[in-house]
């Protein structure tokens, strides 16, 4: 699979702005955002796993769902800028290694399939607090929401890092 | 008696160490284990100690956070610990000499003692200040430093990537 021609003149395009080689010649750059960025994940999946495991009813069981969600959300808004930014920087610094890597197609495509499923939870939720707890049917459609949605952060983060073993095409 | 050199050089030449090495995509997938494990490490000390440090989770005990996160933080230190031995070893002599791996290995240690302390003596106390949104200062001071400890294995662990050159 070869990438598109508008894409490679897009990365070429963007690999030689002022902004990527500044970007590109400090050494100490790249490992830094990559070092935010790694640490904006981490609070994102450690607080989605507090959401998932209180849904499975697996931990703190004495909280509502809705006040869990209220309590891990803010975390997980405060970071997904974070997650932005440090991810348009990496882009900026390394076009076509990770545009037109099939790692990274594969990380953002999770990533928009999680978005759905985290909506698809947490939409009713705001609408009506006790949504996902009135019945069995709903409970267990709330835990493979936040299973799948756990699994899928697995693979964003495994993708992620298979960005740097997998040749951009 | 065998010195530490050696034991590198062992530990580098057994056979799951040579198959990590070897085979291409054994190491990706074992670091990305460990980088999910770090993550996950890191997200739950995160949230322990910005409650204890008085920045969230503020209707919820302090020893009710512990035992909602603390499972979840040991398990990931469990994963993150295998894993990371298992790539030390895949070219242990070359990891033994990169200062960053070496510098994550003192903070790691200086996280350590951090909990420990916490544990045995900051903890002591806990049942007069549990609920409390202001903690006292040594268990804030424990949280900011026990944050800034995490913060820098991050960083050591990604500048090992890039100063690190492994040795076929």
């Amino acid at each position: 699979m070869t990438s598109p021609a508008w894409l490679d003149r897009f990365c070429e395009w963007l690999k030689v702005t002022p902004f990527s080689v500044a970007l590109q010649s400090a050494a100490w750059a790249v490992p830094l955002v990559q070092t935010i960025h790694i640490l904006a994940i981490g609070a994102v999946i450690g607080s989605g796993l507090m959401i998932a495991l209180r849904t499975l009813g697996w931990v703190a069981p004495d909280q509502t769902l809705a006040s869990t969600n209220l309590r891990f959300l803010r975390v997980i808004w405060w970071s997904l800028p974070v997650l932005l930014l440090t991810g348009l920087l990496m882009i900026s610094a390394e076009p076509a290694r990770s545009l037109e890597n099939p790692a990274f197609l594969l990380k953002m495509a999770l990533l928009l399939i999680s978005i759905a499923v985290n909506f698809g939870y947490q939409s009713p939720l705001r609408k009506n607090p006790e949504f996902w707890e009135v019945s069995r049917t709903r409970r267990r459609l709330s835990q493979l929401l936040a299973f799948t949605s756990l699994l899928l952060w697995v693979g964003v983060i495994f993708s992620g890092r298979w960005i740097a073993y997998v040749e951009a095409s | 008696m065998l010195n530490v050199d050696e034991l590198l050089h062992w530990l580098k030449d057994t056979e799951f160490a040579t198959a990590i090495r070897e085979n291409g995509s054994l190491f990706p997938w074992i670091e990305s284990v460990h980088v999910l494990g770090v993550t996950v490490l890191i997200g739950s000390v995160g949230l322990l100690e910005l409650r204890l440090i008085g920045l969230t989770s503020l209707n919820r005990s302090v020893s009710r956070v512990l035992k909602d996160v603390l499972p979840i933080t040991w398990s990931a230190f469990a994963v993150s610990v295998v894993s990371g031995f298992l790539l030390f070893a895949s070219n242990a002599p070359t990891y033994a000499t990169n200062t960053f791996f070496l510098g994550k290995l003192v903070l790691l240690a200086a996280a350590g003692l951090n909990a420990f302390g916490f544990h045995a003596f900051v903890e002591r106390s806990i049942a007069k200040w549990d609920s409390a949104a202001r903690t006292p200062l040594p268990a804030r001071l424990s949280g900011i430093f026990s944050l800034l400890m995490w913060v820098g294995i991050v960083v050591c662990g990604r500048w090992v990537g890039f100063t690190l050159v492994p040795t076929p």
